[in-house]
């Protein structure tokens, strides 16, 4: 038998950015002794990225606003695929988990009269994310993280990677993986689990995310035979740096949108209002001089139409492209400089005006930013009850970007933030409710665990084979190439072929060195999962035979009404079976339909 | 154009330094050259990143004996002909190559009593203006890259770890100290948990902090001028004796 560390634990939180950080600090206070796996240090989770603000209709900027604008605008912006639900939980509670943060000490940008200031974004009607400058997920991931530190019963395992799921009876009973710094294996038996672990950006090749994103959390709980759900909604964010090369796919923030910054073409043109969608026509402003009144704080003017959602700004970016007017290096000019004077900029946007000042060597008080869209967020995720954020697998919850549902086709910007607040929350509480609920708890299958220490240690035994870090470079070609903003049937069914082909290879890494602390063995343990997640959103996004949100198709450029009405649900059918299953979406009650009269 | 890298590699036993050499190209950061040789020449070089845009401070090290972060290190600052030298910080055990056991700073953290808010408006709200702010969002901005910890000499030369909490959680107390609603007392905790007096305003901190946080000029002055009120201020010590209550009855 291989030698492990095990840990008991009523719930185990598998990811410590800001949803798994809190569903820790609810499990924590309702008495469950809590496990918390962070894959990197505490605090460093992707969460910390997040730049721009976090969405809730506190009404402090605009009295309009109310839950049901936001709920609209969520689901205008998800172009009505969302689990309805979760899109009205997570506007109904967002505001409350906002100023929770506050409660735990988070120090939000302030209104006139002292409240907490709100700002407008692509998709939200009003402004509505608090926000700190352009560093928010600082904001928010050290202010959960001191709450955590100071909860009661919560055990922080950090530098620790999970593997596996473990199920006995049909039910999850823990969890298997190995420490980073030693490469030791650690059992958790644990009686519910939370997954928060993230995306899938790892498996692009231009993407804003970090090494961490291998989509681990999707993969082994479609692993364990949990569903997942509507996997062909990847989300380019519009605005990634393209410049030098060592920089490209680093997130410009939508804040840069937000505060007035405008987009234009190689001919000096505003491009975004020849771009704005009918369903958003009276929404947006359809002139330069109507947008600058906007931008001037007048409440008839319309906003402008670079604050359009994320996927139509991506699209329209990519079409000028197309037709030949990118920017020097492929992209868009993204200029604020022209519409803000520099003291406001630097206030307002302090980290993208180091950012580019260090790294492009671009003054963006002065100069324009040249932007392109980057592999940004997946709004797929295993599939989950709004209510308790329970997985289709007993014991198993999910929150944050690994779930899916809430965002639909699309996710708006700042609603990421709301998400993982609200449903980290949620997922805290069904998992504690889960565990008092419990009669018996299921034991861990030791052969189960003998045979995945194995697996893991392969890759060190094998006497020859392959370098891991290449196989990476050919899969993020391939999702890049073939599965990437612009889609259509023969570059998927290329791409699904060449995954599929690819696939063999990751049975023959080999790595080098030792067991502790070796990054080529922790990438070849991710190959799994990232192979997992490329296969399922290939494969969704081959059957989705329309445009909608974040999957766009080049052969069905509109929306097909009878797609409109369903989710693609992904289930485990054999050991390596993905079957793909078309699930009506929920109906919307009467007094929700409403809201759309008209749309 | 190509570039030797001077890389350490080690454990906390023994180590030496590896020569590799990388392709250099436009724009490049020292951490693009630490994953090209892990891609291509050495695939178990050990070190941490995370975002790669100066915002989570996983990626600190010594380049050229400078702490900073290597992906905000540009490569051409540094085309002087000689290899370029990584190696990990110094104040903290290796684990391995580049990477460094920081776990002290996550206990020392846990010593520092929590926000505790002083109780709501009637209508529900705080009311804070951006002014009051400012100062401790400041602070707020630390991206617990512990380069300040690293370079204090405190920590470094004289290895206080178990008297002195360093740079950055001075700066965290600040932080909660000069928080607008926080009520609580920390002046105690701050002078002897933390050790305040061991700090002798040498500015190390504040020079390679990647966030521009005044460290010594706005974080540790100020909280050292509330220990002396406290403690040697006969009036404010008898106030805290008699009440209680904190040294500053307005933050």
């Amino acid at each position: 038998m291989t030698k492990y560390e095990s840990f008991e634990q009523d719930v185990l939180v598998i990811g410590a950015g800001g949803a798994g950080l809190r569903a820790a600090i609810e499990a924590s206070d309702l008495g469950m002794n809590v496990g918390l796996v962070c894959k990197s240090l505490l605090g460093k989770a992707h969460t910390v990225m997040a730049e721009g603000g976090v969405a809730a209709a506190l009404a402090n900027v605009e009295t309009r606003d109310n839950w049901k604008v936001h709920f609209r605008d969520t689901m205008r912006g998800g172009k009505m695929l969302n689990n309805y639900r979760m899109a009205q939980i997570h506007a109904q509670e967002a505001p409350d988990r906002v100023r929770e943060l506050e409660a735990w000490g988070a120090v939000f940008d302030r209104t006139k009269d002292g409240r907490i200031l709100q700002r407008n974004f692509g998709g939200h009607l009003y402004p509505r994310l608090a926000h700190v400058g352009d560093r928010t997920g600082l904001e928010m991931i050290r202010t959960l993280q001191d709450k955590t530190v100071h909860s009661k019963n919560v055990k922080v395992h950090m530098e620790c990677t999970i593997y596996k799921l473990l199920t006995n009876d049909g039910r999850i009973c823990g969890a298997i993986g190995y420490w980073r710094e030693t490469g030791r294996f650690i059992v958790f038996k644990a009686k519910a689990v939370i997954l928060a672990t993230g995306g899938v950006g790892k498996s692009f090749k231009i993407t804003s995310n970090s090494w961490e994103y291998t989509g681990d959390g999707q993969a082994i709980a479609f692993e364990a035979g949990a569903d997942l759900i509507d996997m062909e909604f990847v989300q380019f964010h519009p605005t990634g740096m393209i410049w030098p090369l060592s920089v490209k796919g680093t997130l410009v923030t939508e804040g840069v949108r937000g505060e007035g910054g405008v987009l234009r073409n190689s001919k000096n043109e505003r491009f975004m209002f020849k771009y704005i969608p009918e369903i958003f026509k009276k929404d947006y402003a359809d002139t330069e001089d109507e947008a600058r009144r906007w931008l001037d704080g007048d409440k008839a003017a319309r906003r402008p139409p670079e604050l359009l959602t994320r996927d139509v700004v991506a699209r329209a970016i990519n079409s000028e492209f197309k037709a030949g007017r990118a920017s020097t290096h492929g992209g868009a000019y993204l200029d604020i400089a022209s519409q803000r004077d520099g003291e406001y900029i630097k206030r307002k946007l302090p980290s993208m005006y180091h950012q580019f000042k260090e790294l492009a060597d671009v003054d963006i008080t002065k100069q324009a930013m040249e932007v392109g869209p980057t592999t940004h967020y997946i709004m797929g995720g295993v599939k989950v009850d709004g209510e308790t954020a329970q997985s289709t697998l007993p014991g198993l919850f999910a929150a944050g970007e690994v779930a899916g549902g809430m965002h639909g086709s699309n996710r708006l910007g700042g609603n990421s933030l709301s998400d993982l607040l609200v449903f980290g929350r949620r997922a805290g509480m069904g998992a504690a409710q889960y565990v008092k609920d419990l009669r018996t708890t299921a034991t861990l299958k030791e052969a189960e665990i003998d045979t995945t220490c194995k697996e893991m240690l392969a890759p060190m035994e094998r006497a020859s084979g392959e370098n891991p870090y290449v196989i990476v470079q050919e899969l993020q070609e391939i999702m890049q190439n073939h599965v990437g903003i612009i889609r259509n049937e023969n570059e998927l069914s290329e791409g699904l072929a060449k995954i599929q082909k690819l696939k063999p290879r990751v049975d023959n890494v080999r790595v080098e060195g030792g067991r502790a602390y070796n990054p080529g063995w922790h990438q070849a343990l991710d190959l799994r999962a990232m192979f997992i997640c490329s296969e399922a959103i290939a494969k969704a996004a081959l059957l989705r035979k329309e445009s909608r949100g974040g999957h766009s198709r080049e052969d069905f450029p509109n929306y097909d009404k009878e797609l409109g009405k369903i989710n693609f649900v992904i289930k485990k059918s054999g050991p390596h079976e993905m079957q793909l299953v078309k699930q009506p979406l929920p109906e919307m009650p009467a007094d929700l339909a409403e809201l759309f009269k008209g749309d | 154009m190509e570039t030797t890298m001077s890389v350490y590699r080690g454990d906390k036993n023994s180590g030496r330094f590896v020569d590799y050499k990388v392709k250099q190209f436009e724009g490049m950061v020292v951490l693009d050259a630490i994953h090209q040789i892990q891609a291509e020449q050495s695939t178990d070089l050990a070190c941490r990143w995370n975002c790669k845009a100066g915002k989570c401070g996983s990626c600190s090290a010594e380049i050229n004996g400078k702490p900073r972060l290597m992906c905000m290190s540009r490569m051409d600052q540094y085309n002087d002909g000689k290899p370029i030298v990584v190696r990990p910080l110094r104040a903290f055990p290796v684990i391995r190559d580049l990477v460094t056991d920081v776990s002290w700073n996550y206990e020392i953290n846990k010593k520092i009593k929590p926000f505790k808010p002083k109780a709501k408006e009637a209508d529900g709200t705080w009311r804070m203006q951006q002014y009051e702010v400012d100062r401790v969002q400041e602070f707020r901005k630390c991206i617990e890259c512990f380069l300040c910890q690293n370079v204090c000499h405190v920590l470094r030369d004289h290895d206080k770890k178990n008297e002195f909490g360093g740079p950055r959680f001075l700066v965290r107390a600040a932080s909660l100290e000069m928080h607008p609603l926080d009520t609580e007392d920390r002046i105690d905790m701050i002078k002897d948990s933390l050790g305040s007096g061991l700090c002798n305003i040498t500015k190390c901190c504040t020079e390679v902090c990647p966030e521009s946080i005044k460290i010594t000029d706005n974080g540790i002055i100020p909280l050292k001028e509330r220990i002396v009120d406290a403690h040697f201020d006969p009036v404010v010590w008898l106030w805290r004796k008699i009440t209680g209550k904190p040294a500053q009855p307005t933050k």
